[in-house]
């Protein structure tokens, strides 16, 4: 009798246990997710220590190679190294990638946060504009940024926090919103706390983890995003390595090379693939459930 | 009880504040330290009508004195405190009436020296001790934030004080225990570092919104006694709101009972509950078990309250009442004196003259 009502407790409790109690190494998501995306993060870093070959030289002798020993991927058109390109095109699009998320995450939380918060003619406004930018489509909004400021490296970030700061701002107020309500909070304010403590203080490290959580969505959306302009020509301009311009340089030769395009779509792939299951790692380790 | 936990308390290195300079500056003249007058509490509707919940609520609470305000759901009593506090629900407001606090209106204050106010004056306990904790902060540091700010401490200075409230709230452990989240204590000990944040400024009032609702039986009767023996010891005065009438009696010196909005009967503890003078108050005594006497049989009050919005004319506990009159239904009893230090809202209220055991 009591071992079975014992059995029985157990029983009710394991789930909450094994979520709450699981070191996060145990975690597979996150671990697959931190995994893929540090190697990618290494290879990028290592790229002149990879390979012998350089990204930008031409050697038109040896163009349009097939895999071998020394081109282990090959050659494009113009005699270039396409390992090579691949890992030098890691280092333009993954740092392009996490850096455009910085200013539209800082930019787009606080003016959420605020908005959320404080409520009145201020939420009104904010809550107009992030409208105003989700009516348009993410791609077609920063292509048209881009062809207006002009291809580069600078455009791209410009276009991108433009667009992308929405969605945070979104985000936030809705988490303010309800945090706002929250005994917590109330109490803080009732013991005097300033409006500016108690957002840093109380509110901020209860629900910036949300927009953490996007965030790893939103760079896999950024990276696509320049790649998709690197493919369209209005990313970073030629010669320099970049996927994007990559798989528009390969898709002439789909038919005898198919490698030239398909080996950086499949780098895009497994680079959101990474970044993807982090986020989902990430949401599990730091969602409210977990710290009842 | 208070007795047996003093030398805790003397321990820990606060003095218990036997006389409280300034609480005795602020009553000079026998001015009371909450006063409560003719307070309405409601809702405006669009085209001027109003609605009001709580209606021409008026209590003094002297400095020391532990207040229970006792009513069902939807009697306006949290609504009296969160007025106090400040705390009420939009679109609900203060329609009219004063909140005084050692002279001075609340109400009308600036929002800055009102604030000013809480924490180092006036704190609150709430119902909820999980949400009413920051999830994400060490407990210790939830304590020490108060103190560092109205009190002027360095962080380590108020994190000493935080473990020396927590001590003092009878957290055991309280070095290892100040660096524990929330998740991490059980019910008890999150009201009672609830408590410890509420009096670590030494608030001279102290309001409490069901403190004890949310907490098993046991730890309720031991949280009761700890907010009992602290305001004895440092004569911190308590605005204590809740249903529970065995609550009220265990903790408080004064009581207030509401019925839909108004108070209907006032007095001390003891003397309301050996003679009831409003059958409100009677009924809710005779429909609430005693321990002490298993055998009585218990007599539950008939119907429901009223309606805010639709409120019958003259005694709105008429419809209910066993002792009601013509006159009842024709205009509203005023709360008045039936007794020294004894106030009901009844016509009727000399016909109630039997003690209840």
């Amino acid at each position: 009798m009591t071992t079975a009502v014992a059995t029985a407790a157990r029983a009710m409790r394991r789930p909450a246990r094994s979520r709450s109690l699981r070191p996060w190494y145990r975690n597979g998501t996150l671990v697959a997710g931190l995994v893929i995306v540090g190697l990618l993060l290494l290879a990028a870093v290592l790229a002149p220590l990879l390979t012998p070959f350089d990204p930008i030289e031409q050697d038109l002798q040896n163009a349009l190679q097939s895999p071998s020993g020394s081109h282990w991927l090959g050659t494009d058109k113009y005699g270039r190294d396409v390992l090579t390109r691949l890992l030098y095109g890691a280092r333009v699009d993954l740092r392009i990638g996490f850096l455009a998320v910085l200013i539209p995450f800082v930019v787009g939380s606080v003016l959420g946060a605020l908005a959320g918060y404080f409520g009145g003619w201020f939420d009104v406004v904010v809550m107009r504009i992030v409208d105003v930018f989700f009516a348009f489509p993410f791609y077609v909004l920063v292509i048209v940024l881009v062809f207006v400021l002009g291809a580069g490296e600078s455009s791209i970030y410009l276009a991108i926090a433009a667009v992308s700061w929405v969605s945070y701002a979104k985000i936030m107020r809705g988490e303010l919103l309800v945090a706002k309500k929250q005994d917590y909070v109330v109490a803080a304010r009732l013991g005097g706390m300033s409006h500016g403590r108690v957002l840093i203080r109380h509110i901020t490290p209860n629900v910036l983890s949300q927009a953490l959580i996007y965030a790893m969505s939103d760079i896999v959306m950024d990276i696509m995003a320049i790649v998709t302009l690197g493919y369209l020509g209005l990313g970073i301009a030629p010669p320099t390595a970049e996927w994007g311009s990559m798989i528009l340089d390969g898709q002439e030769f789909i038919t005898t090379q198919f490698l030239q395009a398909t080996i950086p779509g499949l780098a895009v792939v497994v680079t959101s693939l990474g970044l993807s299951l982090l986020g989902d790692g990430l949401s599990d380790l730091l969602s409210p459930e977990r710290r009842k | 009880m208070s007795q047996g936990s003093s030398d805790v308390i003397s321990s820990t290195g606060i003095a218990p504040a036997d006389e409280p300079a300034s609480t005795a500056e602020l009553s000079r003249g026998g001015v009371p330290l909450l006063s409560v007058q003719d307070l309405s509490i409601g809702v405006r509707l669009p085209g001027g009508r109003t609605v009001s919940i709580v209606e021409g609520v008026s209590f003094d609470v002297d400095p020391g004195q532990r207040m229970g305000i006792v009513g069902e759901s939807g009697s306006g009593k949290s609504l009296t405190l969160r007025a106090v506090a400040g705390l009420l629900p939009k679109p609900v407001e203060v329609l009219s009436g004063r909140v005084e606090y050692g002279g001075t209106d609340l109400l009308t204050m600036p929002a800055k020296r009102r604030r000013a106010l809480m924490g180092p004056e006036i704190a609150m306990i709430f119902q909820e001790p999980m949400s009413a904790l920051n999830p994400v902060m060490r407990v210790g540091d939830q304590i020490a934030e108060g103190p560092r700010r109205h009190l002027g401490l360095s962080a380590k200075e108020a994190g000493e004080l935080a473990v020396s409230m927590m001590a003092r709230t009878g957290i055991p452990d309280p070095v290892r225990r100040a660096r524990a989240y929330p998740h991490e204590l059980s019910g008890g000990l999150r009201q009672r570092i609830m408590i410890a944040m509420a009096v670590s400024c030494g608030p001279r009032l102290l309001l409490c919104d069901e403190p004890t609702t949310a907490l098993d039986v046991t730890v309720q009767l031991q949280v009761l006694r700890l907010l009992e023996r602290l305001c004895a010891d440092t004569g911190t005065s308590l605005v204590f709101v809740t249903h529970d009438l065995a609550v009220v009696n265990q903790t408080c010196s004064e009581l207030a009972v509401m019925y839909a909005g108004n108070i209907v009967e006032s007095g001390r503890v003891k003397e309301v509950f050996r003679q009831p003078r409003h059958p409100y108050t009677r009924g809710l005594l005779e429909s609430a078990p005693d321990f002490d006497r298993p055998d009585r049989e218990l007599v539950p009050i008939p119907g429901f309250p009223p309606n805010v919005a639709d409120r019958p004319s003259g005694c709105p506990f008429a419809p209910r009442c066993g002792y009601v009159r013509d006159h009842c239904r024709q205009s509203m009893p005023p709360l008045a004196e039936v007794a020294p230090g004894r106030q009901a809202a009844c016509f009727e209220s000399s016909r109630l003259t039997e003690v209840l055991a």
